[in-house]
């Protein structure tokens, strides 16, 4: 990285109230402050947020794609977390 | 004064119209000139939001005198209303963002007073004067960095906030028909923009800010050089078709 | 959009698989890799940054996201060069926030580039450089004000045509990126034509202007889907990888058959007398490319390719003394970033 370089941050967008912060994309910028205010030049321009996150990328830890099948098959064979698990019978309602 | 009478005709508002509008129209053209040339790509969108608002300003400011096409493009330089500072040339970087640092820090204090009364532009200031809080917060968190930076980008943003200076005493002649307290918003004014300019090691220049020999006649249509040819440019395509559409 | 967080990991991966073949299982590996990957391919899944992908899918999608991210940022010139001059306050706004929205296009796309393990700064100098390109069509000049309509008209036209099947690339984040580009481009492409559609219908100069400038962009126009299917360098492996999903005279054709109903309402003529409907084909006949045009413009002949350039150039250099200040700064304000914000902004996003 050159003196001239300015840092990766990933920006996260809340859409409106109600809803969570959903990644958006990067951009570049010095520090949090320009990072949060570029974030709101670039990705909000159009409306398209009520809220900001930025996050410098490299403060991010990720799943390796190589551990995706210890990390999520687990989830796959417990059909007893869904509700469509359990048979009642059709007259019940509101359950 | 034209704030007590709301439903004043047009040309009781015509010359706060055109003051409040045309600097928002050349201070939009001034930023627009940086399509392409910013320093960074992040910056071009910045750059252009702000000049996008000062647009949509001055042509709902400049429809409250008239038509916005014939007063943008058929006036000549002498009938402009603008302020002097808002039609300096862009220069480097630090240039522009003192213009910014200046002119934002004014017209927020003013739309905020324009919003608070009952006056014609109330509306118009309401919604303007969260616009212009961003602008404002744009140019000081540039002024920090540039200041705070290197000891070029120090010197440069020095030069800048001293060249510009001498136009900052016209900001608060009182404009006709604009009801506010000038000799408060100019303490106001001083304040804040010291502040901002202490906070990024900078000096706040002590040259004279009105009077005989500055400048500060551009509410008066009296004008510097480089703004002819900037309406020359602005205007001459509009010009070459009489009484076209666009 | 881009996971660019990912870039760094998604580096290593690749340097894992290059070590990897020192090892006595490595072609196993690799091997096992390569068949997950075609298999996701094969099955319309997305591939993201941190999974394993053939060295040349990478390299494919770094030269052509970059390319597309160079465009967008050089095309910004052709245009700007009419903001200062733009004939009505209305139209002045509209292209002030379409040259914006290219600034805006390019950074989505480098940083969908990023995610390949690949900076923005390398990128830019490569553009600089010279050693990666953009497209053609931003070499000519933008010589009147219906230039500017059509661009949008044609050229945006043009773009969006060749951009939609992106939206569907195999490759995640240049996918997402897509998506959001082509609904932001919608408007690009109307405005361009709402402004020739005033030139026609408005003065005998204005109409004349309007015809002039549809004379000089409809050829670069029909060559930005690049050359003919035969002599396209890429195609075939792009379109196995699932990056691209249709041949360039597949798209060309389509972009002519959209095009030749538009210009009749628009009251202006197509600079192409062999341009008629053929029944059987379903499709416009048009005339022949001139490609060595396009060859001669992609190799830096065209009419504008200095100028563009040395302005990029002359933008980065310019602008060094700016970036190296924030940075510097930043350092020397590292610690307070991370605690309370000192300003707050209007925004009240500081402590989301």
């Amino acid at each position: 990285m050159t003196d001239t370089d300015w840092p990766l941050w990933e920006v996260f967008v809340r859409s409106r109230r109600g809803l969570s912060h959903t990644h958006a994309g990067s951009l570049h910028a010095p520090d949090a402050e320009l990072a949060l205010r570029n974030a709101r030049d670039l990705y909000t321009r159009r409306g398209e947020g009520v809220s900001l996150w930025v996050v410098p990328s490299s403060a991010i830890t990720a799943s390796s794609p190589d551990e995706k099948d210890p990390f999520f098959e687990p989830a796959a064979d417990k059909p007893y977390r869904h509700p469509t698990f359990y048979e009642i019978p059709e007259e019940v309602e509101h359950l | 004064m034209t704030a007590d009478v709301p439903d004043a005709p047009t040309a009781a508002l015509t010359p706060a119209a055109l003051a409040l509008g045309d600097d928002a129209l050349v201070l939009s053209h001034r930023l627009g000139e940086w399509a392409g040339h910013a320093p960074v790509l992040e910056e071009e969108v910045a750059l252009a939001n702000i000049a996008l608002d000062l647009l949509g300003q001055a042509r709902i400011l400049l429809s409250m005198a008239g038509d916005e096409d014939e007063l943008a493009y058929l006036r000549e330089e002498r009938a402009f209303r603008n302020v002097q500072l808002v039609e300096q040339p862009n220069g480097d970087f630090a240039h522009t963002i003192a213009r910014q640092l200046y002119f934002s820090a004014y017209q927020h204090l003013l739309y905020a007073a324009l919003a608070a009364g009952d006056g014609p532009f109330a509306p118009l200031a309401a919604k303007a004067v969260k616009e212009v809080a961003y602008h404002r917060d744009h140019a000081e968190q540039w002024t920090l960095r540039l200041g705070d930076g290197t000891d070029v980008s120090h010197e440069r943003m020095q030069r800048a906030c001293d060249a510009l200076w001498r136009y900052t005493g016209e900001l608060f002649q009182p404009v006709q028909g604009l009801d506010a307290d000038w000799a408060g918003m100019e303490a106001a004014w001083l304040e804040t923009v010291g502040d901002v300019l202490r906070r990024a090691t900078l000096t706040v220049p002590e040259g004279p800010r009105s009077g005989a020999w500055t400048a500060g006649a551009g509410r008066q249509g009296l004008h510097t050089e480089p703004f002819g040819r900037m309406l020359a440019e602005m205007q001459h395509l509009h010009r070459s078709h009489p009484g076209a559409s666009w | 959009m881009a996971t660019a967080a990912a870039h760094r990991t998604a580096g290593t991966r690749a340097h894992d698989a290059h070590d990897a073949h020192d090892r006595p299982d490595a072609v196993h590996d690799t091997a096992a890799y390569e068949q997950a990957f075609d298999a996701a391919v094969a099955a319309d899944e997305r591939i993201e940054p941190r999974d394993w992908m053939p060295d040349a899918y990478r390299a494919t999608l770094v030269r052509q996201i970059a390319q597309h991210a160079h465009s967008e940022i050089v095309g910004m010139q052709p245009e700007a060069n009419w903001i200062t001059r733009a004939p009505s306050l209305r139209r002045k706004a509209i292209l002030m926030a379409k040259v914006q929205d290219e600034a805006g296009h390019g950074l989505y796309l480098y940083s969908a580039a990023e995610t390949l393990g690949v900076g923005r700064d390398e990128l830019l100098d490569k553009l600089h450089s010279g050693r990666q390109k953009y497209s053609s069509i931003f070499n000519y000049p933008t010589l009147t004000w219906a230039d500017v309509g059509a661009i949008g008209w044609l050229v945006d036209g043009a773009a969006i045509t060749n951009q939609v099947p992106l939206c569907r690339c195999s490759y995640g984040p240049y996918a997402r990126a897509m998506v959001r580009i082509c609904k932001e481009e919608s408007f690009h492409q109307r405005q361009g034509y709402e402004l020739l559609l005033a030139l026609s219908r408005g003065t005998p100069e204005q109409h004349a202007m309007a015809q002039d400038a549809v004379d000089r962009w409809w050829w670069p126009s029909l060559m930005m889907f690049g050359p003919p299917d035969d002599a396209s360098q890429h195609s075939a492996q792009s379109m196995a990888w699932k990056i691209k999903r249709h041949s360039n005279d597949e798209l060309r054709q389509r972009f002519v058959d959209i095009c030749v109903p538009q210009a009749a309402s628009l009251g202006l003529t197509l600079p192409d007398p062999d341009l008629k409907w053929n029944e059987e084909r379903g499709h416009h006949d048009f005339g022949p490319i001139d490609w060595t045009e396009f060859w001669d413009v992609l190799k830096g002949n065209g009419p504008c390719n200095e100028q563009r350039l040395a302005q990029r150039r002359r933008a980065h250099e310019e602008g060094a003394w700016v970036r190296r200040a924030a940075a510097a700064h930043a350092a020397k304000h590292a610690r307070g970033t991370t605690g309370p914000a000192r300003t707050t902004g209007e925004t009240g996003a500081t402590r989301a």
